[in-house]
């Protein structure tokens, strides 16, 4: 939280006055950090279960041709589409954390797999059936107006920094992102179900020992990043009218990068949501702030690869303090 | 007759071609600490996993209460009242002592998806109950890779009791502890026999094992050596045993041959013997 404190006032300073600190320049990192932060809080629960899941880009590609295909090639009503998408991805969830505790490799390994497998079955498949790589006109679908409301739609605010009267539009995705965080949370801090996350992540065989269902708690977790991929793809689709074999892509790290930022441990049993709510608002400032400081955006990898190292070296300094105390 | 709480027999198990149990019995009654002995690898900790639920046998059977059980995981024992304290996996290091406490068995209030944990009434309950026990933790929310390996054996120990165990199994509980803080350790074994549970205590420490152990049981290469009361195990004996018994298997042999009075005699010269070669 601190991070992302330092990080708003750095850019507060640096791009302030070119528009980071207006109400549309924060729409539009909000926007960023909002789609990603949806990722960040479900992939926060499995990497305090001490789980990884490479596999989510992917996820968001497929997932949102399912809905592209079913509803412009085939004529489906958009949410007919959309719910075939999310239980297609509840079952790559599923099918990703049951090969986990089934083969007992590690899951970077199984999902590292299913990375390649979901982006080239997409792929695939999309030019199997319509013959390219891309398909548009989803705006033109039964239900998509009704769809808008949930995934698209956007509040808008006069500007008063804009001399041209524009509105500062901020997404409903923004408030997906934010009741997801609470409902982790919720979860994590509040329920038997969170409590045994913290468990299987500390140590899994503790865990079982004591009673915890551990192979059903990571099958659920791996489904629950899966659905979260779904939602992004959903908010995708709709808001562009289009989807994109290769939408997604890296997406699956800047969730880890975010959910390290944001003081999760990469070896599992200790982490927040609320984390996870600031790592991935930390990466959306940087994304979308660099652009207003002028500097050329090429240099955002090299920044967050830069905030990856130092975050968990600061997280494994406060891990030691905590562990080892005595 | 009295029913064992817990009993097994002609119990095996196998690993591979590795045979860690082979054909045990043993049983257990309420309100006893029976100490399970024997060297390094004699098959201590197979015996209890098969107890706990861990294991399955491969062969023989399990009884709880005079009735055959088969377990599939450890939430099968627990719910029979069989808890555990592991030598390595006590406890989740990073998780608060609230947490660890309770987890796998929640508190919980509420129905539905309003069920939740009930974390105020989980603390008021953590810090009771170790003050029933003499232990003062100034914070239910500090991890417990912060306490002290004897406060954290403690802490697991009242959590089984807490959670109505009736049988109570410790690995090694006092090993890595100084002489202090096992014997904090040692006195909660003799307050939980106080309250009707049995336990099982597995340690190396003859000093440990016999002032708290009522019977004895020892284990040497997956088999047991017998099972003796205090009575008719001196403590000289009960370290020799210990520490192999070779001669325990010669001293059987002259046990047949000779009546039962003049073999005790022989025994325990043989064991001054023994203990003068140690000093
Ligand atoms: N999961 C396993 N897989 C293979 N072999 C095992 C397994 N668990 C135990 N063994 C083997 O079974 C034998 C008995 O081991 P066990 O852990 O029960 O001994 P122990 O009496 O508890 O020893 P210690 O005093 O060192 O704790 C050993 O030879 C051990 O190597
Ligand atoms: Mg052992």
């Amino acid at each position: 939280m601190s991070g992302a404190i330092l990080v708003w006032v750095l850019l507060a300073i640096v791009a302030g006055e070119r528009g980071f600190l207006s109400l549309r320049g924060t729409a539009n990192y909000l926007q960023v950090a909002a789609e990603l932060g949806i990722l960040a809080v479900a992939v926060a629960l499995l990497m305090i279960g001490g789980e990884f899941d490479l596999s989510i880009g992917s996820i968001i590609g497929g997932a949102g041709m399912v809905i592209a295909v079913l509803s412009v090639q085939y004529g489906w009503n958009i949410w007919a589409a959309i719910g075939v998408s999310l239980i297609v991805s509840l079952v790559v969830g599923a099918l990703n954390g049951l090969l986990v505790v089934r083969t007992k490799l590690p899951s970077f390994i199984i999902t590292l797999g299913s990375l390649f497998i979901i982006r080239g079955l997409t792929i695939a498949e999309t030019r199997g059936i319509t013959g390219r790589t891309q398909v548009g006109g989803v705006k033109h679908v039964l239900g998509y107006d009704s769809a808008v409301k949930f995934f698209a739609s956007t509040l808008k605010i006069p500007d008063p920094a804009s001399s041209r009267g524009l509105d500062a539009a901020f997404p409903i995705s923004i408030f997906w992102w934010l009741l997801i965080a609470g409902v982790a949370t919720y979860i994590l801090l509040r329920t038997r179900p969170g409590n045994w996350i913290f468990g299987i992540g500390g140590d899994p065989h503790a865990a079982r020992n004591v009673g915890v269902p551990v192979d059903r708690m990571k099958v659920f977790l791996f489904m629950a990043t899966a659905a979260s991929a779904w939602l992004v793809a959903t908010i995708q689709v709709i808001s562009s009218g289009s989807a994109d074999t290769l939408r997604g892509q890296y997406r699956e790290f800047y969730a880890i990068i975010a959910v390290v930022i944001g003081g999760t441990l990469l070896t599992g049993g200790y982490g927040s949501a609320i984390g996870a709510v600031f790592g991935a608002l930390t990466v959306g400032m940087v994304q979308q702030g660099i652009i207003f400081t002028g500097v050329d955006s090429d240099w955002f990898q090299v920044i967050l690869g830069v905030m990856l190292i130092i975050a968990v070296l600061v997280n494994n300094f406060i891990r030691k303090r905590a562990a080892e105390a005595k | 007759m009295k029913t064992p709480i817990v009993e097994v027999r002609n119990i095996s198990k196998y690993f591979g071609s590795v045979i860690a149990l082979n054909g045990v019995s043993m049983d257990l009654y309420p309100s006893e600490v029976m100490c399970l002995l024997g060297d390094n690898g004699a098959g201590k900790s197979t015996l209890i996993k098969i107890l706990s639920g861990v294991h399955r046998p491969d062969e023989g059977v399990y009884l709880v209460e005079g009735k055959e059980v088969h377990f599939n995981s450890p939430r099968d024992a627990l719910d029979l009242g069989i808890a555990t304290v592991y030598q390595d996996l006590a406890m989740i290091p990073l998780m608060s002592v609230t947490r660890n406490f309770f987890l796998g068995s929640e508190l919980t209030v509420g129905r539905g998806l309003l069920r939740r944990f009930d974390v105020k009434r989980a603390q008021r309950i953590v810090r009771e109950e170790l003050g029933k026990m003499g232990i003062d933790i100034r914070d239910p929310h500090q991890p417990v890779g912060t306490l002290s390996g004897g406060e954290r054996q403690s802490v697991a120990i009242a959590r089984a009791v807490y959670f109505g165990a009736k049988v109570l199994i410790l690995d090694e509980p006092t090993s890595a502890l100084g002489v202090k803080q096992a014997g904090t350790v040692l006195r909660y074994v003799a307050q939980a026999r106080a309250r009707g549970i049995a336990v099982i205590l597995i340690t190396h420490n003859p000093h440990h094992a016999y002032p708290i152990g009522d019977r004895f049981t020892i284990l040497k290469r997956g088999r047991t050596l017998g099972t003796y009361t205090k009575a008719e195990l001196s403590r000289e004996e009960m370290i020799r045993m210990m520490s192999g018994g070779e001669e325990l298997e010669k001293l059987e042999e002259e046990l047949r041959a000779f009546g039962d009075q003049a073999a005790r005699g022989l025994a325990n010269a043989f064991h001054e013997e023994e203990l003068s070669e140690w000093a």
